[in-house]
């Protein structure tokens, strides 16, 4: 027989052999968004039950969290771009070319410039996946182009003002804000639907999850269509019914909400990609957040003195980044609703977009400017700064899983190199940039068996499918009505026992007098008790002070000859 | 086509501008003198800069396949900024998975036909595809279950067939009737030769007792059955008389059941409302409990063999654990009529019990409340069921001379399945065990199409027991405190236990 190995000193095995994991900043920061919060406190449950369910839920998650981390960590092949200024230069005196020069060639490609001078100026919009490019010239002209292959699939002269474009679900279609109607195109530049329903739209923007359309714009849009021909209302076109929102769901056509703003017309138009809440900002210099869901605005604030010009979102629904016509560039966080910090610019910018990374690009006029950790902190100075050859800026999009920002101006369109504003590792069943035809039809069915429903907007979008706890206060307020009631139903009842008519057999002194003893003493328990109470602490308070005047060896006989 | 026409000049000039972008590299500078329109970036050589760059740049290769024979390149990150709305995401799968699960919820297999109501079944501890039905004109027939055809059919009895089991080595079966007969019986194998193969086949062995039998049931381990009727007989193969007779008052015994892991222990239900234990070391029954109704039959658990469940005339059906009779340890409701029979699955989690509403339900051991329900407009009084051995299936013996198959859980995929599926299946439930408590998913899961009649007498009996409630709420309201005790469910309907 074997012998019995004597346990370790202190009970415990060493853990020396237990691998630790070191992550690096970047990986940290995956590592801390994987953990989605903290788990359930288990010390302050009683049911034994549920505990256990609980315990064993927490440590699915908590395993599933760590090989999440480690996959992040150790399996993901690419890294993110960077920029390092050497000695010392200072990395927003690099010029493009200077970059350009410096990359390898088929990064270097991916900058460029597209002078269109005749149809601008140029809205842009990109992919999820980042491939395909979206341009459509003010004066008509609409394209897609697989950009980095320098593809042309689609061009289409509409010979119509075109306000804004956006890509649908795919590259397979696209809208496009014209002069009175939005238009639906597919991937062959072919019409495929007019939205009679979106009025002289100013801006469009798709939220990808939930297959909204959605748009906004000057006029109300209180059109009749009589014998044909629409008749517009110009006396409903005043302020009151200028900037309308418009939610229409493309997977089944319905218009799902249309809120008006009574803010009057507007032009800037983003999305929370956290949440799916829409931001607009009006010329007021007040920010609103709206859902489908509520026919005000679910969140309005006061951002500006003075129109505001442009917004962004970051990818993580935490900051926006808002700039006015007061030259202010203002930081907020958009979970507490709170100002973060605020940037002075030499002119009123008028541009602006964050990356995936949380770069944030702003410009006016001819200037681009980009900033970089410039939402957390407040930044000293820029990371990149870049000057158009040609043309004013009309659009900002940073191409997601891409170092470049895109760049829409009045002479065409250019792309610019900001290294470490794209996420280096896509997801192949989010949005992949190599995707092939049968795929991309496989994640468009996918896409749309799980479509959210316009309803899941709200602005926490981890709320559903917990419970909500009725805050104290209101809480409190119900307990107090509840007894208030209770209180006027037990007095409403005693004046009825005194006033009743009398009826046979139920009008025995005893009785009656029983009845309303009952009541009496339901309705005015809680003050006698107290009185009761007060009572008690007194007359235990005398004993005690007579008590106290007693000598100690005082014989039980003459005690009571002390008592005054 | 005239709109492309007239703007030729504009699409020619972005084909143009392109095809520099295909053919020039990006640092050349442009010629001069309005040449091309693509602008690239002119080099400038007046300083030396000193820099860390490093763009993202992806080679195709590295993403996609080679050849069309090779597996597609997948990525994943996890990083949940990528992942956004995931909680209304996995809701809205949840809510999907639901529906799904009620579309594809198509239970029924087969209805195999007998000449008469069919009254008792049993299943074969060795096979799996087969499955014995007695009915009541003294029928019983062995039926190949996937070919839907009877093996034989088991002739001699001339009363209604009241109860049928196997022998442990599956080889031979013992059936009694009400025309005061136990018959043994050799039972084959089903043969794999498609086609009809119905045959007939006597009985090999005769047992006569003196009255009608109820009920019988055979011995797992030994040569031994027991079989109820006016008495309780434990009868061995070898002997033409009962080795052993056991009573307990007058009343007639329904049914009796071996318990699966004592061999001397075995319960029956009769017609005194009693539940009663025996062992077969003594020579009188251990103890009973009488319950406010009858028991029409009772099931052990083969997993926890000290717990069975009873199926009573009040429409429930009761779990006991056999050392503490004094209270259920739960009470299966949901029925509108008297439960007639009830069959553990293999694994002990659920059983299976059939009713006189003409309807069978699923229950799990610890659930209050069935997990399934099982109608046809056709089918009648139910009087036997019974759980498949792999635990997949259910049969069902009912007074409309049929017997019927159907589908454990009634959404799922028969067959064999591709892994894809399987963790599809298996990520559809986890989604639904997580959202159950969501209004909309309780709703879609819980709702089954039921019968008029089922449904009205459901109604009823909601409306009667509100109503009980709602009257003891106000009894306890206006009584002193403490004077009204409320008998909890699991004891109400148990009246005595006696030794």
């Amino acid at each position: 027989m074997a012998e019995s190995v004597p346990p370790p000193p202190g009970g415990k095995r060493k853990s020396s052999k237990k691998r630790k994991i070191v992550f690096d900043s970047d990986a940290k920061e995956t590592a801390k968004r994987l953990k989605r919060g903290p788990g359930v406190n288990l010390k302050s449950i009683t049911d034994k039950k549920l505990k256990g369910k609980l315990r064993r839920a927490e440590a699915v998650f908590s395993s599933s969290q760590k090989k999440a981390a480690q996959i992040s960590e150790w399996l993901l092949p690419a890294t993110a771009g960077t920029l390092v200024a050497e000695g010392i230069e200072r990395t927003w005196n690099f010029k493009q070319e200077d970059i350009v020069q410096a990359v390898d060639v088929t990064a270097a490609r991916k900058a460029f410039d597209l002078s269109l001078p005749e149809l601008g100026p140029y809205k842009l919009n990109f992919t999820r996946n980042g491939r395909f490019m979206l341009l459509g010239g003010s004066l008509g002209h609409l394209a897609i182009m697989d950009w980095q292959r320098a593809h042309l699939v689609c061009e289409v002269q509409v010979r119509e003002a075109v306000r804004d474009v956006v890509f649908l679900h795919n590259e397979t279609f696209f809208a496009a804000a014209q002069k009175k109607y939005v238009y639906v195109y597919d991937k062959r530049g072919l019409e495929v639907h007019c939205l009679r329903a979106h009025v002289r739209a100013n801006v469009l923007d798709f939220l990808p999850h939930h297959f909204l359309l959605t748009s906004i714009g000057k006029h109300g849009g209180h059109n009749w269509v009589s014998n044909g021909v629409t008749i517009w209302s110009y006396r409903l076109c005043g302020t009151n019914h200028d900037g309308v929102l418009r939610y229409q769901d493309t997977s089944t056509g319905q218009i799902v909400a249309q809120h008006k703003t009574l803010l009057g017309p507007c032009s800037v138009m983003r999305h929370n990609p956290h949440n799916g809440v829409i931001l607009l900002g009006h010329a007021r210099g007040c920010v609103t957040m709206w859902t489908p869901n509520m026919t005000t605005a679910a969140v309005k604030m006061l951002c500006h003195r003075g129109p505001l010009n442009a917004l962004a979102v970051d990818a993580s629904g935490t900051y926006m980044a808002t700039a006015g016509m007061d030259s202010q560039i203002k930081v907020w966080d958009v979970r507490m609703l709170r100002p973060m910090h605020d940037y002075y610019s030499p002119a009123p910018v008028t541009r602006m977009d964050i990356s995936q990374r949380g770069l944030l690009a702003v410009g006016y006029g001819r200037k681009v400017q980009v900033w970089q950790d410039a939402l957390r902190n407040k930044a000293q100075s820029p990371y990149l700064t870049h000057n158009l050859p040609e043309g004013v800026t009309e659009v900002f999009r940073f191409c997601p899983y891409e170092d470049v920002l895109g760049i829409g101006h009045s002479a065409g369109i250019s792309t610019i190199l900001v290294p470490g504003a794209g996420e280096p590792n896509f997801d192949s069943f989010v949005a992949n940039p190599f995707q092939t035809v049968k795929q991309r039809q496989q994640q468009e069915v996918v896409a749309l068996l799980d479509k959210l429903q316009p309803d899941t907007i709200v602005l926490d979008p981890d709320m559903i499918g917990r419970v909500r706890k009725e805050p104290a206060e209101v809480a409190r307020q119900r307990r107090q009505e509840e007894a208030a009631a209770n209180t006027a139903r037990r007095v409403a009842m005693r004046r009825e026992a005194e006033t009743k008519d009398k009826m046979k057999g139920k009008n025995r002194p005893s009785r009656r007098h029983r009845k309303k003893q009952n009541n009496i003493i339901e309705d005015r328990k809680p003050a006698v008790k107290e009185r009761q109470k007060e009572e008690a602490a007194r007359r235990k308070e005398a004993t005690e002070k007579s008590e106290a005047a007693i000598p100690k060896d005082a014989p039980r006989a003459v005690r009571r000859f002390y008592k005054s | 086509t005239t709109l492309i026409s007239q703007d030729r000049g504009i699409l020619l000039q972005i084909s143009a501008v392109l095809q520099e972008a295909l053919f020039f590299p990006v640092n050349v500078a442009p010629s001069e003198g309005g040449g091309p329109l693509f602008v690239s970036w002119r080099r400038r050589v007046t300083k030396e800069i000193t820099m860390k760059v490093k763009l993202i740049t992806r080679s195709e290769e590295d993403y996609t396949r080679e050849r069309t024979s090779d597996l597609r390149k997948v990525q994943r990150n996890y990083d949940p900024l990528l992942h956004p709305l995931e909680k209304a995401k996995e809701y809205t799968r949840a809510l999907n998975a639901a529906k799904l699960d009620r579309i594809f919820a198509k239970p029924f297999l087969a209805a195999l036909q007998h000449d008469d109501g069919v009254t008792c079944l049993a299943r074969n501890p060795k096979l799996v595809n087969s499955i014995v039905a007695g009915s009541a004109d003294g029928d019983i027939r062995i039926w190949d279950i996937p070919r839907q055809r009877t093996l034989r059919r088991l002739v001699g009895h001339t009363g209604a067939v009241k109860g049928i089991s196997f022998t442990p080595d599956g080889q031979t079966c013992v059936s009694a009737s009400t025309d005061a007969t136990v018959k043994l019986w050799k039972v084959p194998y089903a043969p794999f030769e498609a086609g009809v193969v119905q045959d007939d086949a006597e009985a090999v062995f005769e047992f006569h007792g003196k009255n009608a039998f109820r009920g019988i049931d055979h011995h797992w381990d030994r040569s031994s059955f027991a079989t109820a009727g006016v008495t309780v007989d434990i009868w061995d193969h070898s002997r033409s008389e009962p080795i052993q007779t056991l009573t307990w008052g007058s009343d007639t015994v329904t049914s009796v059941r071996f318990n699966p892991a004592e061999p001397d222990v075995f319960a029956s239900t009769g017609s005194d409302r009693a539940i009663t234990l025996y062992d077969l070391r003594r020579a009188t029954p251990l103890r009973k409990v009488v319950m406010q109704t009858r028991s029409n039959a009772l099931a052990w658990n083969p997993m926890e063999p000290f717990n069975f469940t009873a199926a009573n005339e009040d429409c429930c059906l009761y779990t006991f654990d056999m050392r503490k009779l004094e209270s259920a340890l739960s009470v299966h409701k949901d029925f509108v009529s008297a439960v007639m029979d009830v069959d553990y699955s293999p694994t002990g989690r659920e059983f299976v019990a059939g009713s006189y509403d003409r309807s069978l339900r699923i229950f799990s051991v610890s659930g209050g409340h069935s997990r399934e329900v099982y109608t046809t407009k056709r089918m009648q009084r139910v009087f036997a069921v019974r759980f498949s051995g792999d635990a997949t299936y259910v049969f069902s013996g009912s007074d409309d001379m049929n017997v019927r198959c159907w589908k454990a859980k009634a959404s799922e995929q028969l067959g064999i399945r591709l892994p894809r599926e399987k963790h599809k299946q298996a990520y559809n439930d986890a989604l639904l065990e997580r959202y159950k408590h969501m209004p909309e998913v309780k709703r879609i899961v819980r709702h089954r199409h039921l019968p008029a009649a089922i449904y009205k007498a459901a109604k009823t009996r909601r409306t009667i027991v509100e109503s009980d409630k709602r009257k003891l709420q106000r009894r306890i309201e206006h009584s002193a405190p403490g004077s009204i005790v409320v008998p909890s469910e699991r004891k109400k309907k148990i009246l005595a236990q006696v030794e």
